[in-house]
């Protein structure tokens, strides 16, 4: 059967060749014109007046816009309606489109662009969390806190409290492929071209900023050259101004952010400050927690409210938490409108409680992974998985949470049940694979000696919840052809940007007709073929876009079946569909013979296939009920060395074993691994954003924001995958791997903490991202020294 | 009008010279429509717009988006269209990329695949070095390590026999540096371009127009290095990429540092002469230069002076040459057994450094008989260490004369804080470079490169 085997992605060749065809890369009508944006300069001020009569008179400009000039709604935002395309009379970032210009050529609308002269009233700007605590600048008016328990009494009651704050800096997406759009006149409305990962979105602002119903706008979507959210609503404000200027002017617009001016204008992941205070027993184990999650949201409110949620979904991770009380801030900030990023927020949260536990086994003397095994939640019944039992064996026992009895199940904070707990197992197979107690006592040895280079290992779990919390986004389309000659072609709702998914949609149409995936096409994703598609997001790509697949093929087959059935005088459910025969009542024939005769016999060889997750039930206000379908899991072991006269730091070795259900892919599970993990190690290290006092994005190029380069990939990086099927009902028991694994990059973090402290005898709270900067501090803060920084 | 002739993807190809500083990238996807060579940043920091280039010197690879026209004359071009063979065979590495997973999104596979093939035709396996110039952004490097592991050693298709072509005389380039110094001091406020690593971002980022310019590649007569028993003479028109190569036995430290220089498109382009005469405060060649006590050549018409080069940076912004005067050499001892380097950046490879402290001690007896310390990242120009120096000087050499030596970088240095890294850290880092220097030739591990697990 096609699926779980480890077929490239479907454009590999086109990727090697150079033949893959982004947005930037289409074939433009010689009347296209280009565009660009002026930019604000202030971080928050009124315009008192604009002067672009140096833009107008600039070579080859045709047009040069601001908001008086859009004809009907001036608003990009994906939520609220609050994130004009075209600033009105004030601006809230440096760096928000103010202005807009369309010229006949790329270089003549950048040039153009940069010789607008606008005078401003300086605003007070706020930049930082205290700030924006202080002016009591937020969204949904105050904190949102969700509680179980009564965690300031079991804090009090315990027997310790550890507290401390972690500053979790942000990360920009550094999608290789820029955004980009462009439009293209159509009769009574637009074709629009976007690099997005969520084209109804795109035809919905469109077709409100053009005045037209959305019938009139389509999208169309091949592929991007990587989104990590960053694609989610960030390319809206792109494809709005290319179609306003091919409606008013009858031409082909299109637009691309230069990278600078991409990293100046579009969000990031939030950053966030979390402070934290648990109340511990002497064997490691929260008696009550208390988080305060404080997010730099920036100017609008964008994906913030479920980016948020989400971090609050994820402050338990893999443990059990009794008593708990979670106070979550979302600040308004004059900078970027922080947005999706891989994790959504999950990250954050994730990294919150993990911190709690390397700070809880410092200051206890324990080794943090017993700590984390002591916090863990009890394994439930069904966490051997579904119908298929894990070939991994179970590990030694572990100790349970009190309270807890084998078999028995715990529920979240939000009172989920926790169905399908693997991670007992799974670490125990990882601690034994990745030799982690000899390796851990190996380092301790190595610490002992070196005076200068200093060690430290870490093994960080992550359970992640899937599906989105916005529970109706949770459904999916799809429209399967089979073309008389046996030829298959799909679309489906989901967008490819790198992740595989088109190779994984297409192995399940062919798994159902029996055929070679190379038999399945799937072209564009395509707002006139699926209608009222959600966003490819919160890793839910394959399990949603490949159930509905699924129903398309299933519908078309069961007419196939019926038909042939009758014809051979046999029952629907005898006939066979396999390796690109059909054997059907003693008959065997080719599948293009198959179809041929269904044809012939004027079957319908057409279907739409639908698709919606089934057990949800979340009330976001009440923070209660059951907001994922499953969760996915995952461990990692990292070994890093630091240097403690300068901060430098290099990961050598990391081991992973990362729960995907029943792979349908593993190439390209695990390299959805590797580069998770990569791109969250990297968050945590090298990645550091910087603004300036007057709110001005400093690290706004590859020259200053630093993503991992090649070498900075581990060492040694072994990466498994736990052999377990999803105990839901999902494609092929499969489960989602787009997200999770970036926190596996935690470990890294964790291990720099290790090394860290292994340098003094004092907590070295390091602060993420660990820079050299940052660890050298940390280093100091280990060794007692600058105490008075934290 | 002057034409620009060289070969692309084996076909001839001949423009006429219109604008001097039109990007090869911007030519090959505006006029050409070969989209496969990407623009991720339009800077050189990516990679994803790497293209081979083939002259007599051999095959590089190269960033399309800091190459002007004009400066491949002559040269053969070829891009990822051009790579597969004459039925639509997939090169090695093309082929290894697919078996090995080694492309998630794309976008950056054609710089990646560019890189690996030039690395094949020169036989290079030191893979993190030579792809530290192509970022990826969704696989982790890891399958793309492999690919690139998959075709080490393999020879390079026969299909791909590129050469330099006779295109005539090379537009806007003078042919000698004599020709140039004429024509320099007449055209003063012209503006030179050697590998255009940085001039490139004036154009692509500033959006200057530069009417006035002469490209230096012809001036072949500035690319020579010269070794004699003095030392090495360096023409200005060294890249760091040959320079690196013949510091490698001479000054190993030198060529360490070298090897963390930008990234190999960048090394392939940038010359030592543009490194020291754009006067950067950050630049990492003149910090190693200065404390090995470099001497630096100029030249204006037909005179010429040598100055130290540390008397070269005047202050931020500000240098000791005169208008119509260029860089012509820099010369070198032939050996400092003292010299160490370290840079200091966010990350390793293809980052400017924070800080890049290199130490020049000598000792004589049990004593510090010289001392040359110089840092970039420091000041407004790459600067010595002069207290240091001092504090150490006839000192002996010793755990405690480091120590005591401490205080004085307070003494030497007042740097800022920036996104690369606070003033503090600087200064302290800077004075642990010291240290490390001290522990370094106790025997002590210093350098979590060398870590293994």
């Amino acid at each position: 059967m096609s699926v779980a085997k480890p077929l490239p992605h479907d454009s590999a060749r086109l990727h090697v060749t150079g033949a893959a065809r982004y947005v930037d890369d289409l074939p433009l009508p010689a009347s296209t014109l280009h565009l660009a944006f002026g930019l604000s300069t202030v971080a928050h001020g009124d315009i008192l007046s604009m002067d672009l009569s140096e833009v107008r008179a600039s070579p080859g400009v045709v047009a040069v816009w601001t908001a008086a000039d859009l004809p009907f709604a001036n608003d990009v935002s994906p939520s609220v309606h609050d994130e004009p395309l075209l600033a009105t009379d004030r601006v809230h970032y440096v760096g928000q489109p103010v202005f807009l210009v369309a010229a006949e050529s790329h270089l003549a609308a950048r040039k153009a662009a940069r010789k607008g002269k606008i005078a401003y009233r300086d605003l007070p700007a706020i930049l930082t969390v205290d700030e924006a605590l202080e002016a009591e600048s937020r969204f949904e008016g105050g904190p949102v806190i969700w509680a179980r328990g009564n965690a300031e009494a079991a804090i009090a009651a315990a027997p310790r409290v550890i507290e401390g704050r972690l500053e979790i800096g942000g990360q920009e997406h550094f999608y290789l492929e820029g955004q980009a759009a462009l439009a293209l006149p159509a009769e009574g409305g637009v074709t629009v071209h976007a690099s997005s990962q969520h084209p109804t979105e795109i035809q919905h602002k469109v077709a409100e900023a053009i005045g037209v119903p959305m019938n009139a706008v389509r999208v169309e979507m091949r592929r991007m050259g990587g989104g990590f959210g960053g694609k989610e609503s960030q390319g809206n404000s792109l494809a709005v101004a290319c179609a306003l200027v091919a409606r008013a002017f009858g031409r082909p617009a299109k637009m691309r952010y230069d990278r600078d001016d991409d990293m100046m204008i579009t969000g990031k992941r939030h950053d966030f400050r979390i402070e934290y205070r648990a109340g511990v027993d002497e064997g490691g184990r929260i008696l009550g927690i208390r988080f305060r999650h404080l997010a730099r949201c920036g100017w609008s409110q964008d994906l913030s409210l479920p980016v948020c949620d989400r971090a609050m979904l994820h402050a338990d991770n893999a443990y059990h938490l009794e008593h708990i009380r979670i106070d979550s801030h979302r600040l308004r900030t004059n900078t970027q409108s922080a947005t999706a990023f891989r994790g959504f927020g999950g990250p954050q949260g994730m990294l919150g409680i993990e911190r709690v536990m390397d700070h809880m086994a410092h200051a206890l003397g324990l080794d943090p992974l017993q700590v984390r095994r002591a916090n863990f939640y009890a394994e439930g019944a069904g966490a051997s998985g579904g119908s298929i039992s894990p070939t991994v064996k179970e590990g030694p026992e572990a100790p349970l949470p009190p309270g807890a009895a084998a078999g028995g199940r715990q529920t979240t904070p939000y009172l989920m049940e926790v169905e399908d707990f693997v991670l007992h197992g799974l670490t125990a197979r990882l601690e034994e694979t990745s030799g982690y107690a000899a390796r851990r006592a190996a380092v301790a040895e190595w610490n002992a000696r070196e005076p200068v280079l200093k060690k430290g290992i870490a093994l960080t779990p992550v359970k992640f919840g899937i599906s989105f919390t916005l529970t109706h986004l949770n459904q999916a389309g799809a429209l399967v052809h089979v073309y008389q000659d046996g030829s298959i072609h799909l679309n489906h709702g989901g967008t490819e940007m790198g992740q595989g998914l088109h190779r994984k949609v297409a192995q399940v149409a062919a798994a159902a007709f029996g055929v070679d995936s190379d038999a399945v096409a799937i072209s564009a994703t395509d707002t006139g073929k699926v209608p009222n598609t959600s966003a490819t997001a919160a890793s839910s790509g394959a399990d949603l876009n490949g159930m509905a697949v699924k129903a398309a093929c299933d519908t078309i087959r069961s007419r196939m079946a019926e038909f042939l059935a009758e014809e051979h005088q046999s029952e629907p459910r005898k006939v066979h569909f396999e390796e690109g025969r059909v054997f059907v009542g003693g008959a065997e024939m080719s599948f293009a013979e198959a179809v041929a005769r269904c044809y012939q016999g004027r079957v319908s060889l057409s279907s739409t296939g639908f698709y919606a997750t089934p057990r949800l039930s979340w009330d976001r206000k009440a923070g209660r009920g059951r907001p994922f379908f499953y969760f996915a899991y995952g461990a990692a072991v990292s070994e890093v060395v630091i240097d403690t006269l300068t901060g430098e730091n290099r990961i050598l070795r990391v081991d992973i074993l990362h729960d995907v259900g029943a792979s349908l892919n593993p190439a390209i599970d695990i390299g959805q691994i590797e580069g998770g993990f990569v791109q969250g190690a990297g968050w945590l290290t090298t990645e550091e954003l910087v603004w300036d006092d007057k709110g001005r994005l400093r690290t706004h190029a590859p020259s200053t924001y630093k993503i991992p380069a090649c070498s900075d990939r581990p060492r040694v990086f072994k990466v498994a995958l736990w052999d377990g099927a999803n105990r839901e009902e999902t494609i092929y028991r499969s489960k989602a791997v787009g997200e999770p694994p970036l926190m596996l990059g935690i470990s890294v973090f964790s291990a720099l903490a290790e090394a860290c402290a292994a340098c003094g005898p004092h907590y070295p709270d390091l602060q993420a991202p660990a820079t050299p900067e940052a660890v050298l501090a940390a280093v100091k803060r280990a060794r007692g020294r600058n105490r008075g920084q934290t | 009008m002057a034409e620009i002739g060289f070969v692309l993807n084996g076909a001839p190809v001949r423009l006429s010279a219109t604008s001097p500083t039109r990007t090869l990238l911007d030519w090959l996807r505006e006029e050409r429509g070969l989209t496969g060579t990407k623009e991720g940043c339009n800077e050189g920091d990516c990679g994803a717009c790497t293209v081979m280039v083939t002259d007599e010197s051999g095959t590089r690879a190269l960033n399309a988006c800091l190459l002007f026209l004009p400066q491949i004359h002559g040269k053969a071009l070829r891009t990822v269209e051009g790579l597969a063979g004459p039925s639509a065979e997939l090169h090695p590495v093309q082929a290894a990329m697919v078996a090995h997973h080694g492309s998630q999104c794309g976008f950056c596979t054609p710089g990646f695949v560019m890189s690996m093939a030039a690395a094949q035709i020169n036989g290079r396996t030191d893979h993190d070095d030579l792809l530290a110039g192509n970022l990826c952004r969704c696989t982790g490097y890891a399958p793309i390590i492999r690919a690139a592991e998959a075709v080490a050693g393999t020879p390079a298709p026969d299909w791909l026999r590129d050469a330099p072509v006779a295109a005539g005389p090379a537009p806007f380039a003078p042919a000698s540096s004599d020709e140039l110094a004429a024509w320099y001091e007449r055209h003063p406020d012209a503006v030179l371009i050697a590998g255009a690593t940085d001039i490139g971002l004036w154009v692509t980022k500033q959006l200057r127009d530069l009417p006035d310019v002469a490209f230096l590649h012809a001036c072949k007569d500035l690319q020579r290095i010269e070794e004699g028993p003095l030392g090495f003479r360096i023409g200005a028109g060294v890249t760091i990429a040959r320079l690196r190569a013949a510091m490698t036995g001479a000054h190993p430290a030198f060529a360490e540092l070298l090897r963390r220089f930008a990234s190999e498109q960048v090394r392939q382009a940038a010359t030592i002469g543009g490194n020291i005469a754009n006067g950067s405060p950050i630049g990492d060649a003149a910090p190693a230069l200065i404390a090995m006590g470099a001497r630096l050549g100029l030249r204006k018409g037909s005179a010429r002076r040598e100055i130290a080069l540390e008397d070269f940076f005047l202050d931020y912004g500000r240098q000791d040459r005169a208008r119509g005067e260029f860089v012509e050499v820099v010369t070198i001892p032939a050996s400092a057994p003292g010299l160490a380097c370290y840079k200091l950046s966010k990350r390793f490879d293809q980052d400017i450094s924070a800080v890049c402290g290199c130490f020049n001690l000598t000792v004589e007896g049990s004593r510090i008989a010289s001392a040359r310390i110089a840092f970039g990242g420091m000041a407004g120009t790459p600067r010595r260490a002069s207290a240091v120096e001092a504090a150490l000087l006839g000192r002996p050499f010793a755990r405690a004369t480091f120590e005591a030596a401490l205080p004085a970088f307070a003494a030497d240095f007042t740097p800022l804080t920036d996104m690369r890294a606070s003033k503090e850290y600087r200064l302290e880092t800077a004075a642990n470079m010291l240290l490390r220097y001290f522990l370094e030739r106790t025997e002590v591990r210093v350098n979590v490169l060398e870590a293994a697990p």
